[in-house]
């Protein structure tokens, strides 16, 4: 394997922690330490966890932390080779083969059928893009769970090698070595031989802690004992037996609103009245509502 | 450390995790990029390396600490006398200290257990974990009387522990002390959040005492022979007949996705034999091989069709564990299918189709299930031949080409009459039949279990005891 070595881009775990804190994102130390061994053992990371813990958002602060450009690739139900990795400019080579017509001599034929498949009528989609940029940059494949079992297999290559083979070119290989991301909401189990590329990583509901100091640096305002309520209270709803747990990100519109609202000191009722910014389903309120009275 | 780790290895494996070959490569090379003295990043470099589902992290985490449980003097079993001294230091230091604050009670020597429930009392207070973990050593040390050498399991010292230490009355307390230190009083939602975070704190208690005494007793019986006893099957392997609470939980968690793989699977079949309508774009592409002359027209993959289901389910005592993993399976599946037809029985046989559509609590589901559905003919022992002869005269009619019929049950019909026929002519009109049988197949056609007489008339029969075997079963439908 050529692969190029970059200079690491961490020295150790303390110091990802410190720089992820930087951006405004507050690693645990699972996190720091799997996003410091990613870059020094030159895996992808794949982080699967609950909805709205996180999980994309640790892609963009890494990208932001290391100055990086973020490719993304949203994987859906029907993603193909075309939309992933690259596909070839048909209509441009439509235009070359009839513009050829007009004077068609067997040595421009050998000239034109060189040529139609070149660089040029190459179209780059996100994955062949990230290994042929020049400037640093980290890969995003969301959702990786979304694309059937036999797609992924298109990942594999590039995953394990950062190189894709072309038919009609051959290997292209990577100038550089991105951090890869995948993550997954675990709504099916991913094929052995994807988890086997990649260092794994489970982003849980953070710890009460954790999760006030979340709502301390990224919502303006909020005091300190509000934020402590807001992660107590929390807490307390995500042991609870519901359809949809609280996510983080629902933990910090509840908190912006509270704030907005100019609550210092939440009381059940106030509790009750906003709870359909952190729950989404009816039933999930009501059975709250119910157990916050009580 | 080459040897260390893969006789790690080796363990994880026998606790049932997969670690491939490569895997375990990886492991070792992150050993190199970690310091070894940060036991956390160690440990987090294993697991992120090693452990790839996350429902194994608990197993992860049990090989882990015995594998590499902290070897010390202070975790000797048995010794009390000498070896706890220097605790013994410890602790009457921060006794001291806190007479000096006026806090603390009079006397010295010997710590007596009020002293060390005074201690600990104060340790929960603050949420010193420092200070928590110095405690459960204490009382394990104290309370639990562990003897070297003697062959009793972890839990009944845990037991012996806890008893001591009374933490029920302890939680009361310390929720009437902190209402008492707050200016103007609880209201109920403070009072109910300060109850839960003290939970938490005992539950944090339980957990290190329980971590203590296992170092212990990887410290007296050595790390092999803890590991063995300390080895519980992953989810996947889970009994549904015997499962607790806790893994029940976790049961239910992985049947969601599950019934998804199901529902994509039976789609497919028929994805892959009919052809849609044109698909312009790639078919311009493939015009290019013939210098754009469409000679390959593509098709569109059509819309899978949904396929229809119908589940029979046994929910009599015999498979009351079963069952209720059951209802949930069907609850489950009725959320991705288009159209499920459920069925229970006893002797009689009722739907129950209605009971879960549109409800969106699945206890509530159940529970309506169990009381309101009329599943009792005669005296409420499985009777499968009554309940199937009904179940054809009613809706036998119903099922057509498209529908796959699951049975599910364990077939101990009580030497009532079979009436196998029905398996046999639903087969005739079905797309598929299949029966899941929870019992392990050397207890089939055992007693009054008459499976293979049902099994004959059925596409397929698989034993589901388990997660894992469930899957397999969907696998098979590939």
């Amino acid at each position: 394997m050529s692969i190029i070595t970059p200079d690491h881009r961490f020295d150790d775990v303390e110091s990802v922690r410190d720089l992820l804190r930087g951006v405004e994102y507050l690693a645990d130390d699972g996190i720091a330490s799997v996003v410091f061994l990613a870059d020094r053992l030159q895996k992808p990371i794949l982080v699967e966890g609950p909805a709205g813990t996180g999980k994309t958002q640790l892609a963009k602060s890494v990208a932001e932390m290391i100055g990086a450009r973020l490719i993304r690739l949203q994987c859906y139900e029907g993603l193909d080779e075309a939309k992933a990795l690259y596909e070839w400019n048909y209509k441009k080579q439509l235009l070359r083969i009839q513009a050829e017509r007009a004077s068609n001599t067997a040595e421009e034929w050998d000239d034109l059928h060189d040529d139609l498949f070149s660089d040029e009528f190459l179209m780059t989609r996100p994955l062949l893009e990230a290994i042929r940029a020049d400037d640093p940059v980290v890969l995003l494949i969301d959702e990786i769970d979304r694309v059937e079992v036999e797609t992924e297999a298109l990942l594999l290559e590039i995953l394990s090698d950062y190189q894709v083979s072309i038919p009609e070119l051959g290997t292209v290989e990577a100038t550089q070595i991105p951090l890869v991301f995948l993550t997954s909401n675990n709504t099916r189990e991913l094929s052995e031989a994807l988890k086997r590329r990649c260092l794994f990583l489970h982003i849980d509901y953070p710890e009460m802690d954790r999760e006030k100091e979340i709502v301390i640096t990224k919502v303006e305002g909020v005091t300190e004992h509000l934020a402590d309520q807001i992660a107590r209270i929390v807490r307390s709803i995500r042991q609870l037996e519901l359809k949809k747990s609280p996510s983080v990100s629902e933990t910090l519109d509840w908190a912006r609103t509270l704030v907005l609202l100019g609550i210092d000191s939440i009381d059940a009722d106030q509790a009750k009245e906003t709870l359909h910014i952190l729950l989404k389903y009816q039933t999930d309120i009501e059975k709250t509502s119910k157990e916050l009275s009580d | 450390m080459l040897d260390l780790l893969s006789g790690f290895i080796v363990e994880l494996r026998r606790a049932g995790l997969p670690v491939a070959l490569t895997e375990s490569l990886d492991s070792m090379e992150a050993m190199t990029h970690i310091p070894i003295e940060d036991r956390d990043a160690f440990k987090y470099a294993l697991a992120t390396t090693l452990v790839k589902n996350e429902s194994h992290w608990k197993a992860f985490e049990t090989v882990f600490e015995v594998y590499f449980s902290h070897r010390g003097p202070q975790y000797k079993v048995g010794d009390t006398s000498a070896d706890t001294s220097e605790l013994e230091d410890w602790l009457q230091e921060q006794m001291d200290q806190m007479q000096q604050q006026g806090e603390g009670s009079g006397g010295g020597g010997d710590m007596t257990p009020e002293q060390l429930a005074e201690m600990l009392y104060r340790a929960m207070m603050n949420g010193d974990e420092a200070m928590m973990r110095a405690m459960a050593r204490a009382a394990v040390t104290k309370f639990a009387g562990m003897e070297p050498g003697r062959p009793v399991g972890g839990t009944y010292y845990l037991y012996r522990t806890l008893r001591n230490l009374d933490l029920e009355a302890m939680m009361e307390r310390l929720v009437a002390e902190s209402e008492e230190s707050a200016p103007d009083g609880f209201t109920d939602l403070e009072r109910k959040l300060e109850r839960e975070e003290y939970e938490h704190r005992i539950d944090d208690l339980k957990k290190e005492i329980e971590a203590e005494i296992r170092r212990r007793l990887v410290a007296d019986r050595g790390a092999e022979a803890m590991a063995k006893t300390l080895r519980k099957p992953l989810p996947e392997d889970v009994d549904f007949m015997h499962a607790s609470r806790d893994e029940m939980a976790a049961i239910r968690k992985a049947i969601q996705p599950l019934t998804r793989k199901l529902a994509a699977r039976l789609a497919r079949k028929r994805r892959h034999k009919r052809r849609g309508a044109l698909d312009f774009r790639a078919t311009v592409r493939a015009s290019l091989s013939y210098g754009g002359v469409p000679a390959e027209p593509k098709f569109k993959h059509p819309r899978p069709n949904k396929p229809e289901l119908i589940v029979v389910a046994d929910i009599s005592g015999s498979v009351a564990a079963f069952a209720r993993f059951t209802l949930h399976l069907v609850y489950a599946l009725s959320s991705q299918f288009s159209k499920v037809r459920s069925f229970v029985f006893i002797d009689g046989i009722d739907e129950v189709t209605h009971m879960f559509q549109g409800e969106e609590d699945i206890t509530r589901a159940v529970h309506r299930v169990n009381t309101e559905a009329d599943v009792i003919w005669v005296d409420g022992h499985s009777d499968y031949g009554h309940a199937f002869e009904v179940f054809w005269d009613k809706w036998g009619h119903e099922i057509n080409s498209k529908s796959t019929v699951i049975f599910l049950g364990d077939a101990r019909n009580n030497y009532h009459a079979t009436n196998a026929w029905v398996v046999k002519e639903s087969r005739k009109r079905a797309r598929h039949v299949f029966w899941l049988n929870p019992e392990p197949r050397s207890y089939w056609d055992t007693g009054d279990s008459v499976i293979t007489e049902y099994a004959t008339h059925c596409d397929g029969v698989f034993e589901c005891r388990n997660l894992r075997q469930l899957e397999r079963f969907v696998d098979h439908l590939a």
